[in-house]
């Protein structure tokens, strides 16, 4: 399969009063046409500045550096201009809060016009109206709401609306930022069902942003685990859920509820700020594997199988790592001094 | 004794919390803070050593039996030129500092007292007294507030002497309605805050409830209104000045009544009667506002800006602690 | 579209059933406050020198001497029936006040308004979409020295520059003498008279007349757009849908015209008609400076006179033009935003 969008070592940093906020800190990924990647982490683990700043939407005060390979052209320095004419009919986007994400006073009706005339001159009112009716349709959403205000609608209807919005231009790559966090869990599992069958509908490659696991277990080919603005692990799904290797990775699955759970389990600590992060692999101050190399080194990825990739010290590489330091650290002590 | 400390500390803390944010200002919002505080400055100094700063009375038209020449131009006797009466400009200007700053002062801590109590007991405990006093104030609000500062000013001009005191209830009745709403719309948010709701849970009476959550609360608010009004109010003052209503030429100078008489000096192009009592009060009114925007700025998260700086990747990486280094 | 125009009819009967006691208050407050003023307001009016025959004579005629509550009965049903009485120094009815000098005042404030406007939108539009510019900077800071300015004082300037100095325009009273003489009245409004007519010359001079109190009015009221024009659009662009906007590739021109001005505008509607009052209060000191011959202007002579009954009446108009205006401008807030009426 080909790539539509590949990550290549990309940073992205907020520049504050107190020093640079490391939200994406070299992060390389991948997405096939028609596949869907998950990308998993906490609250702050930067997921959301990844997903943003493959559209170029960043906040004032945030730089970017590396690539963002879009079809082969770079989207990192690219003009504004140029950026934004993908946006849209190359790149979607649609974010975790519906509610306000439509302009109140403007009907659903000039939400598209406005869209559709923006990036295709050529469309005459009826063609316009003919596509958006079209893709609402398939959103589930009848043809005489069109000319509605986005009040007179439920929270489940304006996230249709909003993917209908980002699909009439037939993008071939969507990034969902949490699209479903907001929602209950009827309409949830809705709104999944659409972004799962996206591939057959329109052929569109989906980056699936979450902290939800078992979205990702649902909806997803592969999954990609983000831990402090770097990526810890990445692989099939299937794979990374049977068989974790990265602790992180482990630690996360267990803490998830599910029918079958008998007692909670929580990975002990907070996740580390991202202006001075932990030296080394920045999972170790938390780790239960921790070993002497992990704050000492920066850990090097490695494949333990052929279509995965792992960050930790764990899975070599085993020349990198000097004699003898592959011996417990004491993770009680350095995780004290953090909090300190 | 011990409690008394305490209390006292925690109120000390709670106080330098909430200036945190103006100790944090930074760019046009401190700028308009600093500026804001000297200009406002300028004018309550201006105002305290009156007698000591100004070169002659404020209604003082001769000096040494010697009386001063009438719509004299501004010169080295006279910085600011004196007016039809013979009066000094420049004294009339420091003088008047004193009558805004009093009457202004007064205005506020009557609209503080009224409103703000009125509000609280409205909006916590609703009900009809509520909907009575809210209808009562909206009323009032459909009054331009200078008609009714001078309507007031009009009617009670006949019964009280002091013009200071007859200005300021003009002014303190036009803002009631202000302090009013503000607190009570505030209170009846903050009233159905989870931390309320906890106190009344636990039994808290009303007024205890009032007082040390919803007070507080709500208060962070009143500086900032207060200072906009303050500079509101010089407007009405003024304005009232100049319609010849509140302080009495007898009494003390005000700024607004010496540009009416300006007024028809302007005619024969006297300029200095008018322009410089005109620029006092732009001058204060300017600080007074700068001084309320900039704490809005600073406070009001919404308004207030996160400071950004470059982002510099080649920043130098991150050194391991060395302790875990050594083998 | 029925079911929109449903909701507007039952939310417009709504807010004029509201009103109906608001007006109640408005004018019991009005009577009481002119009822507590110390002494006969006959007497006062007729400046406190009338023989004691004369006085109770006049005080019989206009009823002062019934009892309070049969003086308020009477009040109020002279005004539901559209009278507001009637001047004890001049004898003029009030009615007749209003039309000729409320003529005046409105050809101000409407001028003023659009002045308003029109300098509060360039500046505040701009501040607010270039924040922290120097361009920002600057529009702030016109908009809190043009605040703090007494309009009385600007006007003073106007005069002194314009009229004493370079002497391009008149400085007092709505036209000259000569075309107030020469002219027919149909609206009691100079400006709509003179067009009327087509009488240019008297337009011309009415024009004239018209610049500086209008713009002085107008830029002191305009200050206040300034700053609330200005924090919307810095409020609008924060807004969800405005990213939501750029992320569909919006271009930044349609994204800062079509979605933040124009809802960044939407409460500025609303304040509009609350600023009314400001506006006429502002208009009582225009007036004044510029020897305006408005419904202000007539309550500062009224006012010099202590003649109650029509400042009674002045004030009545006054807060019922406010309220008029709130209500007008709830409509019109409810006609563009549509989550109003729900």
């Amino acid at each position: 399969m080909t790539a539509v969008l590949e990550v290549r070592d990309l940073r992205v940093w907020y520049g504050t009063a107190r020093g640079s906020v490391r939200a994406v800190d070299r992060v390389s990924l991948q997405i096939d046409a028609g596949s869907v990647l998950g990308l998993v982490g906490e609250s702050g683990s930067g997921k959301s500045t990844l997903g943003r700043g493959i559209l170029g939407l960043l906040p004032d005060g945030a730089r970017a550096d590396g690539e963002v390979l879009y079809k082969g052209r770079n989207l990192v320095g690219m003009s504004q201009r140029e950026l934004r004419r993908m946006r849209g009919p190359e790149l979607g986007l649609i974010f975790q809060e519906p509610m306000t994400r439509l302009n109140p006073l403007l009907r659903i009706e000039d939400h598209f016009k406005e869209t559709l005339e923006q990036h295709e001159s050529k469309l005459t009112d009826k063609e316009i109206r003919r596509r958006s009716l079209d893709t609402l349709g398939r959103m589930g959403i009848p043809p005489t709401r069109f000319r509605q205000y986005p009040h007179e609608f439920s929270g489940g209807m304006r996230q249709r609306i909003m993917i209908a919005l980002a699909l009439v231009l037939r993008p071939s790559l969507l990034v969902a930022d949490e699209p479903t966090t907001s929602l209950d869990v009827i309409v949830e599992a809705q709104i999944l069902r659409i972004l799962a069958d996206l591939k057959e509908n329109f052929d569109t490659a989906l980056l699936l942003i979450t902290h939800n696991l078992g979205i990702v277990a649902e909806a997803c080919d592969r999954v990609a685990v983000m831990y402090a603005g770097q990526i810890s692990e990445e692989g099939p799904a299937r794979d990374v859920f049977a068989d974790p290797k990265h602790p992180y990775t482990r630690e996360l699955l267990r803490s998830t509820i599910s029918l079958d759970t008998t007692e909670l389990h929580s990975i002990p600590g907070a996740p580390p700020n991202l202006i001075s992060p932990p030296s080394g692999c920045r999972f170790h101050p938390r780790c239960p594997d921790v070993m002497r190399v992990c704050p000492a080194k920066d850990p090097i990825e490695t494949q333990p199988d052929p279509d995965r990739r792992v960050l930790c010290w764990l899975h070599g590489p085993e020349t990198e790592i000097p004699d003898g330091w592959t011996a417990p650290a004491e993770r009680a002590r350095i995780a004290v001094a953090e909090e300190a | 004794m011990a409690t008394a400390a305490v209390r006292l500390q925690r109120r000390t803390v709670g106080i330098r919390r909430a200036l945190a944010p103006i100790a944090e200002a930074r760019g046009m919002a401190r700028t308009m803070l600093w500026v804001g505080t000297g200009l406002t400055l300028v004018f309550v100094l201006l105002a305290i050593f009156a007698p000591i700063l100004s070169p002659y009375g404020f209604d003082q038209y001769q000096s040494g039996g010697h009386r001063f020449a009438q719509l004299a131009h501004p010169s080295h006797s006279h910085l600011f030129g004196t007016t039809v009466q013979s009066t000094d400009v420049l004294s009339r200007i420091v003088w008047g500092a004193q009558t805004e700053l009093e009457v202004v002062g007064l205005a506020l801590a009557f609209g503080l007292v009224i409103g703000v109590p009125l509000g609280l007991v409205s909006g916590y405990f609703g009900g009809a007294l509520d909907r009575g006093t809210v209808l009562f104030m909206d009323a009032m609000f459909a009054f331009p507030p200078l008609l009714l500062a001078i309507v007031i000013a009009f009617l009670l001009g006949g019964s009280v002497n002091s013009g200071v005191l007859v200005a300021a209830l003009a002014i303190t009745i036009t803002y009631v309605p202000q302090y009013f709403r503000v607190v009570r719309n505030h209170v009846i948010s903050v009233r159905e805050e989870p931390y309320v709701e906890a106190a009344r849970a636990l039994g808290a009476k009303p007024f205890t409830i009032l007082r040390r959550y919803v007070f507080f609360n709500v208060v962070q608010n009143v500086p900032v209104i207060a200072t906009l009004n303050a500079a509101d109010a010089v407007l009405t003052l003024t304005a009232l000045g100049f319609l010849g209503y509140g302080v009495q030429p007898s009494q003390g100078a005000e700024w607004g009544y010496d540009v009416s008489r300006a007024v028809s000096d302007a005619a024969s192009g006297i300029w200095w009667t008018g322009l410089f009592p005109g620029l006092a009060i732009v001058l204060l009114v300017t600080g007074l506002t700068l001084l309320g925007e900039g704490l809005n700025e600073t406070i009001n998260p919404v308004l207030r800006r996160r400071t950004i700086a470059r982002v510099d990747f080649g920043a130098p990486s991150l050194e391991p602690p060395s302790e875990i280094l050594e083998p | 579209m029925g079911t929109q125009s449903s909701s507007l009819k039952r939310y417009a009967l709504t807010r004029l059933a509201l009103v109906v006691p608001m007006v109640f208050i408005l004018l019991t407050l009005v009577f009481l406050l002119m009822r507590v003023a110390p002494g006969n307001p006959v007497s006062a009016a007729l400046g406190g020198h009338a023989p004691p025959a004369v006085i109770k004579a006049i005080s019989h005629q206009l009823g002062y001497d019934k009892p309070v509550y049969v003086q308020y009965g009477h009040y109020l049903g002279q005004i539901v029936r559209g009278n507001f009485g009637t001047t004890i120094s001049d004898r003029r009815s009030v009615g007749s006040i209003i039309l000729v000098n409320g003529a005046a005042t409105l050809e101000l404030t409407f001028f003023a308004m659009i002045i308003a406007i029109i300098v509060g939108m360039l500046v505040g539009l701009v501040s607010g979409r270039f924040r922290d510019s120097p361009l920002d900077t600057g529009g702030r800071l016109f908009g809190i020295v043009v605040y703090a300015t007494p309009v009385f004082f600007l006007g003073l300037l106007a005069q002194l520059v314009f009229g004493t100095w370079l002497n391009w325009l008149p400085t007092s009273d709505q036209a000259s003498p000569i075309t107030q003489a020469l002219m027919k009245t149909h609206t009691n409004i100079f400006f709509l008279d003179a067009i009327i007519d087509g009488n240019w010359s008297a337009f011309w001079d009415i024009v004239k007349h018209l610049i500086l109190p209008a713009t002085t009015l107008g830029i002191v009221y305009g200050g206040v757009f300034i700053r609330l024009i200005r924090v919307n659009v810095i409020r609008t662009l924060k807004e969800d849908y405005i990213e939501a906007a750029r992320a569909r590739g919006i271009n930044e021109r349609s994204v800062v015209y079509h979605h933040a001005f124009r809802n960044a505008l939407v409460p500025v509607i609303t304040v509009v008609g609350l600023q009314l009052a400001l506006l006429l209060g502002g208009a009582i000191l225009t007036e004044t400076t510029f020897n305006w011959p408005g419904l202000g202007h007539e309550l500062y002579v009224y006012l010099q006179n202590r003649d109650y009954a029509a400042v009674q009446g002045i004030v009545v108009v006054f807060a019922l033009v406010v309220v008029a205006a709130s209500i007008v401008i709830d409509f019109a807030n409810a006609f563009i935003d549509p989550r109003v009426r729900y």
